[in-house]
């Protein structure tokens, strides 16, 4: 199983329109807030790769991490399962590292796992990925970073001088 | 907490709100100025994880700082960019931004009307360091196409030049960049994000000296670079980004940050590495100046209109080159990329030459003669002899620059009263002419 770089993947035909569908800024909060196990489907070992960034960030904002990878035996410190089937566990996301033709079968072992979230990285595409879990009555989230939308919604984002959109005049609560 | 409705703000209420929300532990409603070199890190891990770029964090306040934060992504946001990373000045500012994505060898096509300070790091300092670069008139669409070489890693103009008053057809320079698969980057200095974003129009870049309209007040020295997060750094033509970087532990700065790659790699090598990083209390006051941008911008623009109207009436002005004016050839330029306004620099030329330039500046009583433009005070500089005389004659002929060229940045002070001043001075510049004293550029610049 190779990881799909953030950038390098073939997106399918999804159109742009279809894309902001799954990207519902309620949706995404809804999910960042009341998720507690987070599968990540292709996460790596390898501290440089994309995955693990994400891995590694969610794991230190309290989020309970698990590898899914056949290549790997641990990641961020979490034994790493081959497959969604064999989590022996709820987890209430699967986050999904991999090139989009792979994902309409982990939306199906999504599934069937009885996750509540299919979350497809920055770059991962799949309308029909989609479509899969969203009629097993799964919240579906495409082409967006976890972390980032932890960092967005809930993090420290806005401390590298980056553009989050967020607008308003409330305090914000405590990090 | 109560989660933010994702409402599209306008831009006005951006530019008094975006990059900062009331902060957790004080609710202070003005950016703090957070006048501190160094962050305490809560512990071991966590200050790894910043370090590694694993976590957003602060360390040290030459790469990250709350208020220079608060600033970067006010500018980032107003420009419709993944966010901004701030700098010393604008010529620091376009300095990192050329070495984050170039290496010796690489070729930049630049306009020739560009910023005379701009003009001087490309050719002498960017040769210094291996890149080659290329100047071509803006206005020509196929000359930037022609100069294009299998090198060629980046297309550089100005939204609006200086002091010719070109308009960037930014669109049609765009499709010739990334024909190549090269970036755009634009200096959008003179029009602001208010009057143009050229991120709307297919730049990828956009870098700004905030020393002018953005502070707005004449007393900080800043710059900005922001990036609009979709160009392909993976496309082969930049492994400088896109490969595992050895002066980043081996950190494959587009593959893992994707749309944030160019502004991290941007931060944490070339900011950390140039050293030309904003102080605090200059991101402070920049953003009390971006604060009043929109309502500023439309009296400079307003003043200008009327300024350049009064001029090109006058008998002792040869031509006025506002690309604001009903009859300027950048007209329809104009109305796609600035239709509320051509911003408020622009250049005219005195009959007389450089005898008369001298008499008119020093008849002012309220124009103030300096190198600088963007303030809300109105300035009068004479290019020749000032900002372009490190350029020599055929360049300063390609900027457009003659002896008699008089470039002004119209203030907010109250039109009738710049009218009465300029009128002041051409009167002086026209008993000049009758001396008989003339000039031209190059004797000038010798």
């Amino acid at each position: 199983m190779t990881e799909t770089g953030v950038v390098c993947a073939l997106p399918d035909r999804s159109s742009a329109a279809e894309i902001r569908k799954y990207q519902d800024p309620r949706v995404i909060r809804k999910i960042l807030h009341t998720a507690r196990t987070i599968a990540i489907v292709g996460l790596s070992s390898n501290v440089l790769r994309p995955s693990n960034f994400v891995g590694f960030y969610l794991q230190r904002h309290g989020y309970r991490i698990v590898p899914v990878n056949p290549r790997e035996t641990e990641a961020v410190g979490e034994k790493a399962y081959a497959s969604l089937k064999d989590v022996p566990f709820h987890v209430d996301v699967v986050d999904v590292f991999r090139a989009p033709q792979f994902v309409p079968e982990v939306a199906r072992e999504a599934v069937e796992v009885g996750a509540d979230a299919l979350w497809l990285q920055f770059g991962v595409i799949s309308g029909e990925g989609a479509r899969i879990a969203e009629a097993g009555g799964l919240d579906v989230v495409m082409d967006r970073c976890m972390k980032v939308e932890h960092a967005r919604n809930m993090g420290r984002m806005h401390w590298l001088g980056f553009n989050t959109g967020m607008v308003g005049a409330q305090r914000q609560a405590t990090l | 907490m109560t989660d933010l409705d994702p409402r599209a703000f306008g831009f006005d209420t951006r530019a008094v709100h975006a990059g900062q929300r009331p902060d957790p532990y004080t609710g202070a409603r003005a950016v703090p100025i957070f006048q501190t070199t160094s962050f305490v890190f809560e512990d071991a891990e966590s200050a790894a994880a910043y370090f590694n770029l694993q976590e957003y964090g602060n360390t040290y306040s030459r790469i990250m700082n709350p208020t220079v934060a608060a600033f970067e992504e006010r500018v980032g946001n107003l420009e419709g960019g993944a966010g901004g990373v701030a700098f010393a000045s604008g010529l620091a500012a376009q300095a990192a931004a050329f070495f984050t994505m170039l290496q010796p060898g690489d070729h930049i096509v630049a306009s020739s009307a560009l910023y005379g300070g701009s003009v001087t790091q490309l050719k002498h300092l960017s040769r210094k360091l291996g890149l080659e670069v290329t100047f071509v008139d803006p206005d020509r669409v196929d000359a930037w196409r022609q100069a294009l070489r299998h090198e060629t890693k980046l297309l550089y103009g100005e939204t609006i030049g200086n002091p010719g008053g070109n308009v960037l057809d930014i669109q049609a320079v765009a499709d010739v960049a990334h024909g190549i698969g090269a970036p755009l980057m634009i200096d959008n200095t003179f029009a602001t994000p208010y009057l143009c974003r050229p991120i709307e129009f297919g730049a990828d870049i956009v870098v700004h000296s905030a020393t002018k309209f953005i502070g707005g007040h004449g007393t900080s020295i800043g710059g900005v670079v922001v990036e609009n997060g979709t160009f392909d750094w993976s496309n082969g033509r930049f492994p400088i980004i896109a490969d595992p970087s050895p002066a980043y532990h081996g950190l494959a700065f587009h593959e893992t940050f994707g749309m944030y790659g160019y502004l991290m790699k941007l931060r944490a090598e070339s900011l950390r590495d140039l050293g030309g990083c904003m102080s605090p209390f200059n991101a402070f006051l920049f953003l009390q100046g971006l604060e009043t941008l929109p309502l500023r911008m439309e009296r400079h623009v307003a003043n200008a209109v009327g300024v350049a109207r009064f001029l090109q009436q006058h008998p002792a002005v040869e031509s006025v080159r506002y690309a604001g004016l009903p009859d300027s050839p950048y007209q329809p330029l104009v109305a796609k990329y600035l239709p509320r306004g051509a911003g408020a620099v622009f250049a005219f030329d005195l009959r007389g030459g450089r005898e008369a330039g001298r008499r008119f500046i020093q008849t002012l009583q309220l124009w103030s003669h300096l190198a600088n433009v963007g303030d809300a005070k109105s300035l009068v500089i004479h290019p020749a002899s000032t900002t372009h005389r490190q350029l020599s004659d055929d360049e300063l002929l390609a900027a457009g620059i003659s002896a008699g060229t008089i470039r002004l940045s119209v203030g907010l002070e109250t039109l009738d009263d710049l009218i009465w001043d300029l009128e002041r001075g051409l009167d002086a510049a026209r008993s000049a002419r009758s001396t008989g004293v003339d000039g031209v550029a190059r004797e000038v610049v010798a």
